[in-house]
């Protein structure tokens, strides 16, 4: 039951915001924090991550757009000529 | 006094969706939604997460009630069940 | 020939939505605002809150704005109809095209700071790789929902 109830907002113990879990295994936020304007030089924690550390993720975002708009085209465009 | 603010936006949320249901008038389910995309860009806010605030805040109003409303000027203004 | 302005309303055989000027007036007045906007919100991801997401939607209800009170017609001259599925293509190659170029000059799928660019520092590398893969997600994104307001006219 370690799931029954959330740990309150900002709460600096929570097992989220320590540099390792209870399992004894680095958490990766804490590394993102420490080491992002030292990898990227960009000021804002969240464009680096999204666009750096986790960029598979946004390539699938753009892909995903762009399948729906190809989608889009190839049924609902009528064919000029 | 947090809780109060975010208990306002849920109960507003959830009237908001409840509405967007019940409604016949198709364009105004469609401002309704929108007003349940706003609250849910608020309780972000709320939450801290800004980025996600503002992606919520610009699809939700905007792109995503452009593409409602265009289906619906091109179908039918009024709901048939 | 003298240069003809180009107005909306006087556009011989270019039928509009409405022809309400108050709306005419609003949206061409604000449609620039939201358009700079976008594209603060598109360079700005580096320092405050934004990025290519929001700033190709931003850009994108821009010129829905336009399409949607002015007419697909006359808005062909801000954004054409042919050309929007071809841009977001372009896009969609610009973020996987600089993942490959990283894989040819020796390091993983994505990986900015083995870029072929050799006079820069891989910190300010990654930084500028950040900006040109924003620049493909922000015409991704943009030019998909123009396209895909098109096709929903045209059906």
């Amino acid at each position: 039951m370690a799931t029954l109830e959330l740990p309150p907002r900002g709460d600096v113990t929570a097992p989220v915001h320590q540099t390792v879990n209870k399992a004894g295994d680095p958490v990766a936020g804490a590394y993102f924090i420490q080491n992002a304007y030292r990898d990227a030089a960009t000021p804002n924690m969240v464009t680096v991550i999204l666009a750096d550390y986790r960029s598979w993720d946004t390539l699938g975002e753009v892909v995903v757009v762009f399948a729906g708009g190809m989608a889009c085209y190839f049924i609902l465009r009528r064919r000029e000529s | 006094m947090h809780w109060l603010i975010e208990f306002t936006l849920f109960t507003v949320m959830i009237v908001a969706a409840l509405v967007a249901l019940g409604l016949r008038n198709l364009l105004a389910a469609v401002v309704t939604l929108n007003i349940f995309s706003f609250m849910v860009a608020s309780t972000m806010v709320s939450l801290g997460a800004i980025d996600v605030a503002f992606t919520e805040a610009v699809v939700g109003a905007g792109a995503v009630g452009v593409f409602n409303i265009v289906a619906i000027l091109l179908t039918s203004r009024k709901s048939l069940d | 020939m003298t240069p003809t302005r180009v107005d909306a309303c006087h556009i011989e055989g270019m039928k509009s939505q409405t022809d309400s000027p108050i709306i005419h007036v609003c949206a061409r007045g604000l449609a620039p605002v939201i358009l700079i906007i976008g594209l603060y919100v598109f360079f700005h991801g580096h320092y405050s809150p934004g990025g290519g997401f929001q700033g190709g939607v931003l850009l994108a209800a821009s010129f829905l704005l336009l399409r949607m009170t002015l007419g697909t017609q006359i808005s062909q001259l801000v954004m054409p109809s042919r050309l929007t599925i071809t841009l977001s293509a372009i896009g969609a190659l610009i973020f996987a095209g600089t993942g490959l170029v990283a894989i040819f000059a020796g390091g993983n799928f994505l990986d900015y700071g083995f870029l072929p660019v050799p006079w820069f520092d891989p910190a300010y590398l990654r930084n500028y790789a950040i900006l040109f893969i924003e620049l493909g997600v922000t015409l991704t994104v943009m030019a998909t929902l123009v396209s895909i307001y098109d096709d929903l006219l045209e059906a």
